[in-house]
């Protein structure tokens, strides 16, 4: 039985509570917080930057057939991915849409030779080392960190980029591989003996080895 | 100011945890540090990008292109009218696979110059199965891939030589191929065909 500290029965009940509320109310605020920084809002997924141009990839990729690779010509090759040049915008917009005010910030970043600032949908922070080319050339597609983004008038985040995203693929290296030559296609069907196939790839792409591990620490923070 | 040892204790304690708060801190300075991304910007250059230009006639190690025929399609000015390495299979499945993600925009799947890019106002190539274009040699091809030709913009910037010249063979396959007549099927291959 608890002690009566204050005169009137109800006091203490209130007090009680009050404590309660105190101390429940930070660990609840934290635990919120902690939530909140860990969501995918706040790793600003879906969320579409606003951009010096309205680049639709639904119309280039969709609309007109464009593969990835026309514009994105380092993804096999390199660690970063890159931005399309502007000199690659203008090969075919010197004659297409060539008026349009939309397009004028292009054109002029060209005829200026200045550099056109487009915002970062995919930034990983610095303490990451990341290979775009590795996870092309072992079977990762683009639409599995990137999303459907052949269906995208603005590009958007697809994934949080959170330590748990990387690991869960890592850890399950066979759910999101296919083959080489099916990379880029943003409409792959897969085939009956899926299970199978992934199975087989992971060891001829040669994901696992002996040296290491692809969920050590040191694969990413080196 | 005098502290009672347990007050102290106490005291050292709410800093601590206080501290902890503040460590939340630390991380943006780990998320972007003092270091250059590939094509960030930069207030330090004067055109403002991070990623430096490669200086006028810069060579790279072990790129020093003295194979005039590999690099340029000529020879003494002339269009060459041989490959500078072996046509394999390889080379033409990387041909098509390259040219299917380069030129077919324009030039189309099968070469006629009637690409997407062209139904949507483009300037509409030539045929690559117009007897000029039959008869022009492989540098002639390789020349207007790596300077650009008429409307074309350069290609030399985002398609290395050994795909440069795979492209080129494939565009001979497929002028081959747009114009070849029921008896140049292989005997084994008819019955495909004649299945489909």
């Amino acid at each position: 039985m608890s002690r009566q500290v204050f005169l009137h029965p109800i006091a203490n009940t209130i007090a009680k509570l009050l404590i309660l509320g105190i101390v429940g109310g930070a660990v609840g605020l934290t635990v919120f917080s902690m939530l909140v920084a860990r969501s995918p809002l706040m790793a600003q997924v879906d969320i579409a930057p606003v951009q010096p141009v309205p680049f639709s990839h639904e119309h280039h990729v969709d609309g007109l057939g464009l593969v990835c690779r026309y514009c994105h010509v380092y993804v096999e090759d390199s660690a970063f991915a890159g931005v399309p040049q502007t000199e690659i915008c203008v090969g075919c917009h010197s004659q297409v849409w060539a008026d349009s005010p939309t397009l004028a910030p292009v054109l002029d970043s060209y005829k200026a030779n200045e550099s056109l600032e487009w915002n970062r949908v995919y930034d990983l922070p610095d303490y990451v080392y990341f290979n775009h080319s590795i996870h092309i050339n072992k079977g990762v597609a683009c639409v599995s960190c990137h999303g459907q983004v052949n269906e995208m008038p603005i590009v958007r985040k697809q994934s949080t980029l959170h330590m748990d995203w990387c690991l869960d693929c890592h850890r399950n290296r066979e759910d999101n591989i296919r083959p080489r030559s099916e990379v880029f296609d943003m409409h792959w069907e897969a085939p009956e003996d899926l299970e199978a196939l992934r199975q087989r790839l992971v060891e001829d792409y040669h994901v696992d080895v002996e040296q290491f591990n692809i969920t050590d620490c040191s694969i990413c923070h080196r | 100011m005098q502290l009672k040892p347990q007050l102290s204790k106490l005291f050292k304690f709410c800093a601590l945890v206080c501290l902890l708060f503040v460590m939340t801190g630390c991380r943006f300075n780990m998320r972007d540090q003092p270091r250059y991304e590939a094509l960030e910007g930069s207030a330090f250059f004067e055109d403002g990008r991070a990623s430096r230009q490669m200086i006028e006639d810069t060579v790279a190690r072990d790129n020093l292109r003295t194979d005039e025929h590999f690099y340029t399609g000529q020879i003494d000015g002339v269009p060459v009218e041989t490959f500078p390495f072996p046509v394999t299979k390889e080379v033409l499945t990387r041909g098509q696979q390259r040219f299917d993600i380069f030129c077919a925009p324009c030039h189309g799947r099968i070469g006629d110059g009637n690409g997407m890019i062209v139904q949507r106002g483009f300037k509409q190539p030539f045929s690559f199965h117009i007897d000029r274009l039959r008869d022009a040699s492989p540098g002639y091809f390789y020349g207007a891939i790596t300077n650009g030709f008429g409307a074309m913009p350069i290609y030399a910037t985002r398609i290395p030589p050994e795909d440069r010249w795979a492209i080129v063979a494939y565009i001979k396959a497929l002028q081959l191929s747009q114009n070849a007549a029921l008896a140049d099927v292989p005997e084994t291959e008819l019955e495909n065909l004649e299945n489909q």
